[in-house]
């Protein structure tokens, strides 16, 4: 510790801290561009000039590292005058164009000229003209407003992993623009529309749509991934027009991916279901609220008088609220069916009733930062969990190692240690390898179940680097939990974290991953699973948000099995061609945004949040909709006042954290054996197709990473099939279901699979996430 | 052409022969590389060296004048990986030494840097060559063949255990490289843009490891000043400005060219040697130390001695060594146009007041001298450049800020002339008698 004096004000701080830091520490605030706590220092607005006792010139304070005894004076004369200069310097080329600009009302540098400029420039000479980029559908560009700071480059550069971004030329000609003919595509692309303090680069979503001024304000929680990031909803006459990183250090820190970003376009999709609508006669009809209630009512109470509450399935979203996904639970157990899953991805379920608890992270979001050790299991981890690679990607900088174990070798822009690459049926055997290496690292003794095992050499370096730390742990991705052995991938994970000392934990796909667990959307005994009740059609389906032939595992199956029913009520705030032809009732319920709820993130943090917008049309808020439901049906014990009455049934008085997270599984014996004969299917569901408001949000579906689905192959792949790259090829997963795809290169693909992703219309047909496909030249 | 004259050759001694003169065999024949194999053989103490160099009171030749052996001695002794580079990246307009010291007497360059390397501790050299002197980054890597192949270059040098590498590097042509840190970042490959210090580049230098960057006349005086010892090169010149210094004297002279006289040698003797005021005009301003050092008044700097101190004391700066010779044809505004418009141009665009200033004020002078002056621009200017001194990351601000300040001060009339009068005190017939020196023959 050093202790230094700021304004005559004496204080403690660190050794090695910056002066800013020290100012920030005392609430003193020092005016700054380039500076961002975030980012590595650039040192080059100047704008941070204060006065050092004893050194000649001003000092940048962003840059100037504190020393014992040190005097700073932030507003003296000379401190003020020089941060005066820079101002005067800044706006010289500045368009001041402020009336027309996006930025205007949130402008660092609008904020800062009222301080430190002049009403009036003394600068008469010609400005400054910058030609503006194309950075893609996400990013405006004002490029004549650039102050040059650099930050949006650092970012690409530091937080992002890859420079998409780069400043060219020189002096005042300078310009920052990105490769030519390239736009930027990283996921987290929309941070650098908050990171540039002027107007250069602005959301091309939400361009020219309002003035900052005339928008309300909701905090709130993404409804995407399960990291749960904190919003800041923005809207105008009710309709969200923006939305911003609400800054958690203990989730999102100040970063947002670009789907959390932008998918409320999604929300004033043509598609948005507005009246309730039911099918008579094959002709589908736009109700009042009470027929459609009524009819939804009397349809499912029948099912279950007829044919028994079995007969009844309920297909829940992951992306549901805990309120909705607990009311639609016990709806249908008041209908007497156990038949009810929000797990609609899963395909192995043979650790239900074998849990010690709620499957979670296993240890706080926070905590990955600090991990020496990590390995990433099953995960195309830079498009599923956007923010927690990047929270790794700052690690492995920092000399954590980081390995992975998967069935794609997707460039994740973290500088790996080590990695195993195999087929997905291959991969328990792979990560048993991995135990038994770290066991004998550890001298610890190994399940007998890998005793015969012959351990790689790939294994063996992840395991020597997991070994070597002394806070590791363990992360099942997307991948590993959609995997049909996923339960022996948690269960060997388990005793690699046993054998490691570390921690392991399960890195959830939706928003409530770990919510639906605790508002007890899983089947009870008897009840049959996401997977089974599609598999063993039922008569009547309770749909909650879900569009099962993206959503499921097997979409093609799940299809089948709604157009069978008898009965389908889908409670949407979309509707599709699908549920137009399976459905019998369309309840418009409000999604993400327009209804008040509670979602519980991946490490078990309860966040609640309330409605940013009133729901569009007659749509309600789906617990609503549900409790009435409850109402109409005679149930006990539907009678919520509002969602918070709900949450306290749900989640009892557990306010920050959920209680009975345990990752614990008693699986019994393992088995190793890989089935798979034929080609593999490799299957990702991409960043901008994992759920319905997503699917439908414009910009997002013309980002990159929204590039429909190809059947990728490695090069022997393609060779040996007598492929080249660009091909049109047939796809089958047996009897008539096939799909026309692309091929493409992937050089990272193991070898013997056809990586297809989900989750979109093309390969909807393929069935199930996990198969053996066919390919053939088309 | 080479050598026109000298005060006591040392550096210059192998111009003689022109290009005929700078190959190893030439090198040797004149002694060279008898240092480097004393200090191997001897196996001086890195100390012992460095305290030689101390002694001579070298002062570095790039410009800023910072004692040499200091700099070295900030080098910390026990990083395994350290680097020694050279600063060929002669682009202060006006300055044209190193070009020649390059051309004539490669190796001279080459022997200091492996002796640097050997009193520092690094086992890899770069020298860093202007990209618009081609030829010469060419002829460089042909001395550095020349050197390889006899052994004073690579592994194992001279049998005496210590290895040391030279690769040379050419730049692309941006001043800015020459700055050291935006050299270094140039040859870690990035954009040419100096790095904010501390920490300085002795702790945190090329790729991130210790690292001594010193001008090419520096270095290659380094086997000199072991030949003779510290305290007698320190004699040639005068106290606190040890030995002899390459001046490249150009403008109005009669043989503008470099000429190597001892520190402490009157400007008026240094005229003599570049054959006086072309014309017999009378001497009107002198840039003594390259574009960047404040201009003094003829008057002014024919008191003055070449030395860093005298130059000093007169507002300007010894610099690089740049003399810049202005007669009374010269109209003052357009020269200072010309100035304002190269660092305009060199500006890197990194810090705000370089990158803003830099254009406000070339635009300004350039409308005074197109006769759209206002009264107000003359403190306007002063006004710009003191907003922009002292407040960016490296000293290229200041440089740009330097020669219009002094222009400013010292011309004062001649801009308000031109301010009110819309065109030059200096008759445009009478500045293109002036500029016809540059025409072939003339004289």
């Amino acid at each position: 510790m050093v202790e230094i004096e700021i304004d005559g004000k004496t204080l403690q701080v660190e050794d090695g801290s910056t002066v800013i830091e020290a100012a920030h520490k005392l609430g003193t605030y020092i005016p700054h561009f380039c500076y961002h706590k975030k980012l590595s220092i650039a040192a080059n607005c100047r704008m941070c000039l204060v006065q050092v006792e004893k050194a000649p010139k001003p000092m940048p304070a962003c840059a100037t590292i504190v020393t014992n005894g040190m005097k700073v004076f932030t507003h003296s004369d000379l401190a003020v005058k020089a941060q005066k200069a820079v101002m005067e310097f800044l706006l010289i080329n500045h368009p001041l164009d402020c009336p027309i600009c996006d930025q205007g009302g949130e402008c660092q540098l609008q904020d800062l000229a009222v301080g430190y400029g002049e009403s009036a420039s003394k600068y008469e000479e010609e400005k400054r003209v910058v030609p503006d980029k194309d950075l893609g559908p996400l990013v405006s560009t004002d490029m004549t407003r650039c102050i040059n700071c650099t930050r949006c480059i650092r970012f690409t550069a530091e937080i992002a992993g890859f420079m998409e971004l780069g400043q060219s030329y020189r002096g005042e000609r300078a310009e920052v623009m990105p490769f030519i003919g390239k736009t930027v595509d990283t996921e987290l692309s929309g941070n650098i529309i908050d990171l540039c303090p002027v107007g250069a680069l602005t959301s091309k979503p939400f361009r020219f749509a309002a003035r900052t001024w005339e928008l309300s304000r909701r905090k709130s929680v993404s409804p995407h991934d399960a990291l749960g990031s904190n919003l800041i909803v923005q809207t105008k006459h009710d309709k969200v027009l923006r939305v911003l990183p609400l800054e958690n250090d203990e989730i999102n820190e100040c970063w947002l991916s670009d789907k959390e970003r932008f998918s409320y376009q999604g929300l004033s999709s043509s598609d948005r279901l507005t009246k309730p609508m039911v099918k008579q006669g094959g002709e589908w009809k736009e109700v009042d609220w009470n027929v459609a209630l009524d009819y939804a009512a009397h349809a499912l109470r029948d099912v279950a008088k007829t044919h028994g509450g079995a007969a009844i399935g309920g297909l829940l979203s992951p992306h549901s609220t805990v309120e909705e996904l607990y009311l639609a639970q016990k709806l249908l157990r008041g209908l007497g069916s156990e038949n009810v899953d929000f797990r609609l991805r899963q395909s192995d379920f043979s650790a239900d009733g074998k849990r010690a608890g709620i499957p979670s992270l296993g240890m706080k979001i926070a905590d990955i930062s600090g991990l020496d050790r990590v390995l990433v299991v099953g995960s195309f981890l830079r498009k599923d969990h956007p923010l927690i690679a990047q929270r790794l990607r700052q690690s492995a900088k920092k000399g954590a190692q980081v390995s992975i174990l998967h069935s794609a070798n997707d460039d994740l822009l973290i500088n790996l240690t080590a990695r195993a690459i195999a087929a997905p049926s291959q991969l328990p055997a792979l990560l048993a390898q991995v135990v038994k290496a770290v066991c004998a690292l550890k001298g610890a003794s190994a399940d007998a179940a890998l005793s015969a095992l012959a351990v790689s050499a790939e294994a063996q370096a992840i395991a020597q680097s997991l070994a070597s730390g002394s806070n590791t742990g363990v992360l099942l991705g997307n991948f590993a939990q959609q995997h049909p052995q996923a339960a022996t991938l948690q269960a060997l994970a388990g005793q690699l974290a046993k054998a490691l000392g570390g921690k392991f934990g399960f890195l959830g796909e939706a928003a409530n991953s770990v919510g639906g667990y605790a508002a007890k959307a899983v089947p009870g005994a008897g009840g049959l699973n996401a997977a089974a009740m599609i598999k063993d059609p039922r008569q009547a389906y309770v749909v909650l948000g879900a569009e099962p032939e993206l959503d499921c595992a097997d979409g093609a199956q799940a299809l089948a099995a709604l157009q069978k029913s008898a009965v389908t009520v889908v409670l949407t705030p979309f509707k599709s061609q699908a549920m137009l032809d399976y459905a019998a009732v369309l309840l418009p319920v409000a999604p993400f945004a327009e209804t008040s709820g509670t979602f519980v993130n991946t490490e078990g943090r309860v966040q609640s949040f309330y409605a940013a917008a009133k729901s569009l049309g007659d749509a309600r808020p789906a617990w609503k909709v549900l409790r009435v439901l409850g109402n109409l049906l005679a149930l006990n014990g539907f009678e919520f006042n509002s969602s918070e009455d709900v949450r306290s049934e749900a989640l009892g008085s557990q306010t920050e954290f959920v209680s009975g997270l345990d990752n614990g599984l008693s699986l019994g014996a393992l088995n190793l054996s890989a089935s798979a004969a034929g080609i593999e299917r490799v299957t990702d569901v991409p960043i901008h197709f994992a759920d319905a408001l997503v699917r439908r949000a414009p910009a997002l579906q013309r980002a990159a990473d929204s590039a429909a689905p190809t059947a990728r192959m490695n090069a022997a792949m393609l060779s040996r099939l007598g492929l080249a790259a660009g091909d049109l090829v047939k796809v089958g997963a047996g009897g008539t279901a096939n799909a026309s795809l692309v091929a493409q290169l992937d050089a990272g693909l193991p070898d013997g699979v056809v990586r297809v992703a989900a989750a979109h219309a093309a390969t909807v047909a393929l069935g199930p996430m996990s198969a053996v496909l066919s390919v053939e030249k088309a | 052409m080479a050598l026109i004259d000298t005060i006591n050759p040392l550096l210059t001694t192998g111009w003689a022969k022109g290009d005929a003169g700078w190959s190893l065999k030439d090198y040797e024949a004149r002694g060279g590389y008898k240092q480097l194999r004393r200090v191997l053989e001897s196996k001086m103490s890195q100390d012992d060296l460095i305290a030689e160099v101390k002694k001579s009171v070298l002062r570095g030749r790039g410009g800023a004048g910072f004692p040499t052996g200091l700099k070295w001695s900030f080098m910390p002794k026990a990083a395994p990986v350290k680097y020694v580079v050279c600063n060929t990246d002669e682009g202060e307009p006006g300055t044209f030494k190193d070009r020649d010291l390059m051309r004539f007497d490669p190796h001279s360059v080459i022997e200091g840097m492996i002796i640097a390397g050997y009193a520092v501790g690094a086992k890899a050299g770069y020298n860093y060559i202007h990209g618009e002197i081609f030829e010469t980054y060419e002829r460089f890597e042909e001395a550095l063949d020349q050197a390889r192949a006899a052994g004073y270059l690579g592994d194992n040098i001279l049998g005496s255990g210590f290895s040391f590498d030279l690769f040379a590097h050419h730049g692309w042509g941006a001043y800015i490289c020459g700055e050291e840190t935006g050299l270094l970042e140039s040859i870690e490959g990035k954009k040419g843009q100096p790095r904010f210090k501390p920490p300085f580049p002795a702790n945190f230098g090329l790729y991130g490891k210790p690292t001594t960057i010193n001008n090419t006349e520096t270095f290659a005086a380094i086997p000199f000043i072991l030949g003779m010892g510290g305290e007698a090169y320190l004699n040639l010149g005068k106290p606190n400005n040890g030995g002899t210094k390459l001046f490249s004297v150009s403008g109005h002279v009669n043989r503008p060219g470099n000429f190597e006289v001892p520190m402490g040698t009157p400007f008026s003797k240094l005229l003599e040697m570049a054959g006086g005021m072309r014309g017999g005009r009378k001497l009107k301003a002198v840039i003594p130390g390259g574009s960047s050092a404040p201009v003094l008044p003829g008057d002014v700097i024919m008191d003055c001695t070449m030395d860093y101190d005298s130059i000093a004391k007169a507002g300007s700066m010894l610099g690089s060594g740049a003399v810049i010779v202005m007669d009374e044809t010269v109209c003052m505004v357009k020269a200072l146009e010309r100035l304002s418009y190269f660092y305009y141009e060199e500006s890197c665009g990194q810090c705000t007041p370089c990158r803003e200033g830099s254009g406000w004020l070339y635009r300004v002078v350039h409308r005074i001298e197109h006769g759209e002056g206002r009264p107000e621009d003359l403190d306007l200017l002063n006004r710009v450049t003191d907003n922009m001194m002292g407040k960016t990351i490296c000293a290229l601000a200041d440089a740009a800020a330097f020669p219009v300040r002094s222009f400013i001060k010292h011309f004062q009339s001649e801009f308000e002339y031109h301010i009110e009068n819309k065109k030059c005190l200096v008759d445009p017939e009478v500045q293109r008698m002036g500029s016809g020196f540059f025409k072939a023959g003339a004289a």
